[in-house]
């Protein structure tokens, strides 16, 4: 679909004298499970805030050979940017297919708004399938369950056919199964487009991410290989040394199986 | 969701019988003239239906383009009524006072009924545009909207050489050549805004059903949201924002004719928040409901009104109140919820549905 990476370089956003994010740097390309994670509070949404447009932010971020900070959120959309929110945000009130049918519409002209929809989209019918929602096409997006509305946001960005992806926590509220084809998913959508992925799953990380990029307090703190980044003693320390407990408990498993069962143990 | 259209549809249609065939065959002309006056109010009402009800914009100074609407008919209307000479009211105080220069364009037909839609247009999308690109919403877009109703009815009332002030342009004898003492020109009129009420209808109806129409709910429920899915939420208020401008001024300009004055009182703080008052009463978001909400109103302040001044203003707060509580969608919300309750079956499939979203609400 397309071959332009997303390059961000000496990313930094400040909120009125706090530095949410100092200088971060990081490339994700077509073909890879893209993870960014870190502690609470890290700056990963913050990232992504800036590369969407949302909050302001310097240093630069380009899709190809096209900056993209500095422009507003919708133009940065039609330039193929889609993200979804760490809560699920679908439109409630209206039902699946209307939802889609509207994150579709960028790609019509202006007069087939006035028009009312007849029939579904081919696009639309292949995000249905995709993500597994073929059956909901007339529910309501209010009542889906909660892994629901996050397929649902996940179809939205396919049939707007974003080329980058970014998702914060996809998989939060999710159960185990719902993880794992959430997972598959997103692999099959990344072998045509860049999927980043914002997680505090490190279970969920450690199966799907090709690689990862690890954030601490704004900062880089390591990027690598799965493997390179759990060999890492920097990320270690911050894992094991301060952060909150769950989170410590949940990287215990990727760093060491045995280390996990004894914290929760310990509990 | 693929059969309802058709059923508004039919709606509309029996609603034109009743109002075009019907209502002159049984009304005396008292009250068919009264009728042209509620629909001239409901066309401005099916309009806050769209902004408000559709787009969550709560337009609270519709009086605005209610009077810009209705002084350039009633400016028109004074001038074919004047003939050549200066209006009357002009030289009361000054008896060589000259006609104001932005009179003078309007003893054009053509320039008039242009000024009708293009006024509400420019300066609904000139205000619209300042506002929604600048993201001024809720209770700001309220008070501010508001506040230009009451700063327009001042400026008209201290202007009482130019705009006849408080008391307003009345005493109209010609509509567009047609004597309106004439009781069928009166039904002509009346017929005029009748068809009016019912094309706007119509024009929301399809806004309703097109794809507009969901982009304009999805804006109403999460801007954000749909800013990311690569639109200009202000472009899509705007659209519906100065779609119901026009339809106010439409209102307005049939509403001189029908009532043969227009003062100050009509278009200011409190007019605006009555014509509000009707929609949210029949129901802001549905089709007809802000039609019939402010047809209902006008009828209580023509019936009890005069009868009882005092005792309507309590009713409608009242009803205003209970209507909020416990029928937040409209009194056309009443039939389906009465529905419902008598058949709890087979009309709730979402129920099961529902159950998990809001455990997973519980739980988190
Ligand atoms: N609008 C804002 N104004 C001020 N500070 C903010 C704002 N948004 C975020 N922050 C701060 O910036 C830092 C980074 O927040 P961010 O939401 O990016 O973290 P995160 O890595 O996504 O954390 P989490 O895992 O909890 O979602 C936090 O300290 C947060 O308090
Ligand atoms: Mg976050």
């Amino acid at each position: 679909m397309t071959d332009a990476s997303l390059v961000v370089t000496d990313l930094q956003v400040e909120f009125s004298g706090f530095v949410a994010v100092g200088g971060v740097s990081f490339d994700a390309h077509p073909g890879e499970v893209r993870f960014l994670i870190g502690p609470n509070g890290a700056g990963k949404t913050t990232c992504i805030d800036a590369v969407t447009g949302l909050t302001r932010g310097t240093g630069s971020a380009r899709l190809g050979d096209t900056e993209l900070l500095g422009r507003p959120v919708h133009k940065i959309v039609r330039l193929g940017v889609g993200r979804t929110f760490q809560t699920a945000s679908v439109f409630d009130e209206l039902t699946v297919l209307q939802n889609l049918d509207i994150a579709a519409g960028r790609h019509r002209p202006w007069v087939s708004l006035l028009r009312a929809r007849r029939g579904v989209d081919p696009s639309i019918e292949h995000a249905l399938e995709e993500t597994g929602l073929t059956g909901e096409l007339a529910t309501p997006a209010g009542i889906l369950s909660h892994g629901q509305k996050q397929w649902l946001e996940i179809a939205m960005l396919l049939v707007q056919d974003a080329k980058v992806l970014l998702l914060d926590e996809p998989v939060a509220g999710m159960s185990q199964d719902e993880r794992t084809a959430t997972g598959e998913r997103l692999q099959r959508i990344a072998a045509k487009r860049i999927v980043l992925v914002v997680e505090h799953d490190m279970d969920f990380m450690r199966r799907f991410a090709t690689r990862v990029t690890v954030l601490h307090q704004g900062q880089v703190l390591s990027q690598g290989t799965v493997a390179e980044v759990q060999a890492d003693p920097k990320v270690q320390e911050v894992y094991l040394g301060t952060a909150g407990a769950a989170t410590t408990a949940a990287m215990a498993v990727v760093l060491e199986p045995s280390a996990a069962t004894q914290t929760l143990k310990e509990q | 969701m693929t059969k309802k259209p058709w059923i508004s549809l039919s709606g509309i249609g029996v609603f034109a019988v009743l109002l075009l065939a019907v209502a002159p065959l049984v009304l005396s002309d008292h009250w068919l003239n009264n009728l042209g006056k509620y629909c001239c109010w409901a066309i401005a009402a099916v309009g806050i239906g769209l902004a408000w009800g559709r787009g969550g914009m709560l337009v609270m100074g519709q009086g605005v383009f209610f009077a810009l609407g209705a002084y350039s008919m009633a400016m028109h209307l004074t001038l074919e009524t004047a003939g050549d000479r200066v209006p009357g009211f002009m030289v009361l105080y000054d008896p060589l006072a000259p006609l104001p220069m932005f009179w003078e364009p309007f003893r054009s037909t053509g320039f008039t009924l242009l000024a009708i839609v293009l006024l509400p247009v420019v300066v609904a999308g000139a205000l619209g545009y300042a506002l929604f690109k600048r993201r001024v919403k809720g209770a700001y877009f309220a008070i501010l909207t508001q506040a230009l109703a009451v700063a327009l009815a001042t400026l008209i009332s201290s202007t009482i050489r130019e705009t006849g002030g408080d008391t307003g342009l009345s005493d109209f004898k010609y509509f567009f050549g047609f004597v309106l003492n004439d009781p069928a020109n009166r039904l002509m009129v009346y017929l005029i805004a009748a068809t009016l009420l019912i094309v706007c209808l119509l024009a929301v109806w399809q806004f309703y059903r097109s794809r507009f129409g969901e982009l304009l709910v999805a804006t109403r429920d999460a801007e954000e949201r749909v800013r990311f899915l690569g639109y200009d939420p202000a472009n899509v208020k705007l659209v519906a924002f100065v779609v119901s401008a026009l339809m106010a001024s439409i209102g307005g300009a049939m509403f001189v004719p029908i009532v043969g004055i227009i003062t100050p009182a009509e278009i200011g703080a409190a007019a605006s928040i009555l014509m509000i008052a009707g929609v949210a009463l029949g129901g802001r978001a549905s089709l007809f409901g802000p039609a019939l909400g402010a047809m209902a109103v006008g009828w209580g302040q023509s019936s009890l009104g005069s009868t009882w001044p005092d005792g309507w203003t309590y009713i409608l707060g009242l009803l205003f109140v209970v209507v909020i509580l416990f029928l937040p969608n409209g009194l056309s919300s009443l039939p389906a919820r009465l529905m419902r309750r008598q058949r709890p079956g087979p009309v709730e499939p979402p129920a099961p549905a529902i159950a998990p979203a809001e455990l997973e609400e519980v739980k988190s």
